[in-house]
């Protein structure tokens, strides 16, 4: 047991800290401090000069990247600083999901197709698992995939899409058998979003939003070799995915960030004679919050610690999925109620960081980010599914 | 001890009941409250027609005199539809206040244009920094000659861009937070050395903010006393918290039955959602909240109507409770909708997002538990 960083580590610390200094553009950062959302080719442009440092796909196998490895302290760093430094988060459709599913269970092929194009930010993925009908029941799901000849056609419909608006790649779930057990007759398919037959239609979210889609499928043809893996192991694939997906999920480093901001900006909020930090009731809320945060920190530490030793992200993934998520909605509620009734005011995406919102200048994002965190525990498995997770898995109920 | 309402008291209650059902579609009420004005001029006039408008206004002044349980009755049935014309605010916010302390002339100018659909009001007494403390006032009122001069800045004053005339609270003496030298003032809204700047707000209504630069007003324009304006700014609040957590209440209901309804419906590993326990504690729960909040309200809305000691105790437990039990409510609906929650396209996001502007109007859950606890 150390808790002390080695001097090595001090040093790549240092490393970041002037990398960043240097590098993060400043009109990306400009949007960032104002919480205004970035186009597809500000997040392309970030990713690439994290690439080019070595520092956007650390958790792939170095023979993939072409990386040096990061020990599990530098990781950490990396990420505590990037997020500190509050630059954008990366889009984690290819690099984070669709890799590591291509480079643990891909053809040589796939491997040479895809993951360059990944690693260099040049293609788009996003993810078509969910359907109407399967949400917390991703197995039901009804996308049919029929092969004819060397080519799957595909019939279905895809939902809760994010960012399919800017995707050159779906990676699908698909039912290419019927089956008396419903996980084994769907598989894993890559789809070239030019194809003709696809067409994405926009969901508006609550907070006014454009980021999740409806993506229909009618008659897409996908040539045969799209398929990764075995026809029938796309469930397998799935869950080992889904794991992936929920290590990186606590953000805890973002939260960090966002809470010392909390504090900040409550210090300088008026409240009869002192200012609402002072406030015992609010003051509470927010020292409560950092001792969960501190604790969801550490849970991601020892799972991190014990993945690093060869072990591999399980149920104890679906804690970090609950807490840390807990945690987002809970900041950003605690940031609605500091500004009170500045937080009503509403305004549009493109509105945002324009002159013309009322109320202290950071206002504008509050209420809409509030809202939009509504998803954060419902998505990637609501939290109610990784508490059955965790009670199958680790209670063994 | 006695529950029921009069006779009087339900003939409203199904009138306005009636009027959601029939004119208060769900597309309706969007398409309202994405127009330019936020609501129709026409329900408006329907209202006064019914007589909804003169509720809080009394008998003498040509009102319908109601109590504040009519109020409740309206103000819980617009929970239910999420209706966006300006209730509140025009007319228990601020016609009632005029009916008690205007002067004559004021109450000619206002009160049967009022009750007849043809003007606005709003009640403008945040300020940036006053959070929800009432006796906060930083904006001045200076005397001069038989004139009032008026300087400062009102946030997020809801109906601000149709108001006709605007009850403005101003410090006419004392400090920043004292109570005493608080005055209201009714002034136009299009009086020289006004600027607004008008929004929307969250829950589809719309709200302004509003600076006063040398704004000279004629000494008529008072309200009440000179000095003495906290205390009807108080009871105006009051009885506004009364009227907005009945609101709250309708609209909690709405968001159970639906919820419960969704959840019968929705199906996942072949069977409807609503089978698995941990959903149907949950539901449970949001039930057991909104009959809490319920009792209260009626609890509160008659000690406030007896002017019982304890009423501003009372009125303060139950904004606490709104406030709790909007935001569970509010939240579980989504979550229990699950992706279909999150969108604009259906109600339930909606009635959410107004339970959560519900949860701050006149002062959140934590400042009203300590309200309740220092008296």
């Amino acid at each position: 047991m150390d808790l002390t960083f080695s001097d090595s580590d001090l040093s790549f610390r240092r490393e970041v800290v002037a990398f960043l200094k240097n590098e993060y553009p400043s009109d990306i950062k400009e949007k960032q401090d104002k919480r205004v959302p970035l186009e597809k080719e500000e997040i392309i442009r970030w990713q690439k000069i994290l690439h080019s440092k070595e520092w956007f796909a650390i958790n792939w196998p170095t023979e993939f990247s072409g990386y040096q490895e990061l020990s599990v302290t530098e990781k950490y760093i990396l990420q505590e600083e990037l997020a500190r430094a509050n630059t954008p988060t990366t889009i984690p459709f290819g690099m984070g999901m669709c890799a590591p599913v291509i480079y643990s269970f891909g053809t040589e092929e796939q491997k040479q197709k895809h993951l360059p194009s990944i690693l260099n930010s040049d293609v788009w993925w996003c993810q078509g698992y969910s359907e109407p009908g399967s949400g917390s029941d991703l197995a039901s799901l009804k996308t049919k995939a029929e092969l004819v000849g060397d080519k799957y056609i595909v019939n279905g419909t895809k939902t809760w899409t994010t960012l399919a608006q800017h995707a050159d790649w779906i990676f699908c779930l698909v039912r290419t058998e019927t089956t008396s057990i419903k996980q084994e007759g769907i598989s894993f398919l890559l789809i070239d979003m030019k194809t003709p037959g696809i067409e994405v239609k926009p969901i508006i979210t609550i907070d006014g939003s454009h980021e999740v889609n409806m993506v229909y499928l009618d008659n897409v043809e996908v040539p045969k070799e799209n398929l990764v893996g075995e026809e029938g192991q796309g469930w397998n694939i799935a869950k080992f995915l889904l794991a992936h997906e929920r290590s990186g999920i606590a953000g805890i480093a973002a939260l960090k960030r966002e809470l010392s901001r909390l504090r900040e900006l409550s210090s300088e909020i008026p409240l009869g004679e002192g200012t609402l930090i002072e406030d015992p009731q609010f003051r509470n809320k927010i020292e409560e919050t950092d001792i969960e945060l501190t604790a969801t920190e550490f849970t991601e530490l020892r799972t991190l610690a014990a993945m690093s030793q060869g072990g591999s992200p399980g149920a104890e993934s679906s804690i970090l999925k609950i807490k840390g998520t807990e945690l987002q909605q809970t900041i950003s509620e605690l940031f609605v109620e500091m500004l009170a009734y500045y937080a009503h005011p509403f305004y549009l995406e493109n509105e945002i960081g324009s002159n013309e919102t009322v109320g202290p200048d950071y206002a504008a994002p509050v209420m809409p980010h509030y809202l939009n965190y509504r998803k954060v525990s419902i998505y990637g498995g609501s939290n109610e599914i990784q508490r059955n997770v965790i009670s199958k898995a680790i209670l063994g109920l | 001890m006695d529950f029921t309402f009069n006779e009087e008291q339900t003939m409203i209650q199904d009138q306005v009941e009636q009027f959601i059902q029939k004119e208060y579609s769900w597309e309706t009420r969007q398409d309202l409250s994405n127009s330019e004005l936020g609501f129709s001029n026409e329900n408006w006039k329907t209202f006064a027609e019914l007589g909804w408008l003169g509720i809080a206004i009394s008998e003498d002044n040509g009102g319908f005199g109601g109590s504040a349980i009519e109020t409740m009755l309206i103000m819980e049935e617009f929970g239910k539809g999420l209706v966006v014309e300006p209730f509140l605010e025009t007319i228990v916010m601020s016609s009632a206040v005029l009916d008690k302390y205007g002067n004559d002339e004021q109450k000619t100018d206002v009160l049967s244009p009022v009750i007849n659909g043809e003007m606005h009001l709003a009640l403008a007494y945040a300020e940036p920094q006053s959070r929800f403390n009432l006796s906060d006032v930083v904006t001045q009122a200076r005397a001069e000659g038989d004139s009032f001069i008026l300087n400062g800045f009102k946030s997020v004053v809801m109906n601000g861009p149709s108001a006709n005339k605007f009850i403005v609270s101003a410090r006419t003496s004392g400090n920043q937070l004292d109570k005493k030298g608080i005055s209201l003032f009714l002034i136009d809204s299009d009086v020289n050395g006004i600027t607004k700047t008008d929004y929307k707000t969250v829950d589809g209504r719309k709200a302004s903010d509003i600076v006063l630069e040398n704004v000279s007003v004629p000494g008529e324009s008072l309200i009440g006393t000179l000095d003495e304006g906290f205390e009807i700014l108080d009871e105006a609040i009051d009885r506004s918290i009364l009227a907005i957590s009945a609101e709250a209440v309708g609209a909690m209901e709405v968001l159970y039955k639906t919820t419960v309804e969704y959840t019968k419906t929705r199906e996942q590993f072949g069977t409807p959602i609503g089978k698995f326990q941990v959903l149907q504690h949950r539901m449970v729960d949001m039930f057991m909240e909104y009959e809490q909040c319920k009792s209260l309200l009626y609890m509160a809305t008659m000690k406030n109507e007896e002017g019982a000691d304890d009423a501003k105790k009372a009125i303060s437990g139950l904004k606490y409770q709104v406030g709790k039990a909007g935001k569970f409510v509010g939240q579980q609906s989504v979550q229990l909708h699950g992706g279909m929650g999150v969108t604009d396209e259906l109600n339930v996001g909606h009635y959410f997002k107004r339970l959560t502007t519900i949860g701050t109007i006149f002062g959140n859950a934590d400042f009203h538990l300590k309200q309740y606890t220092a008296l």
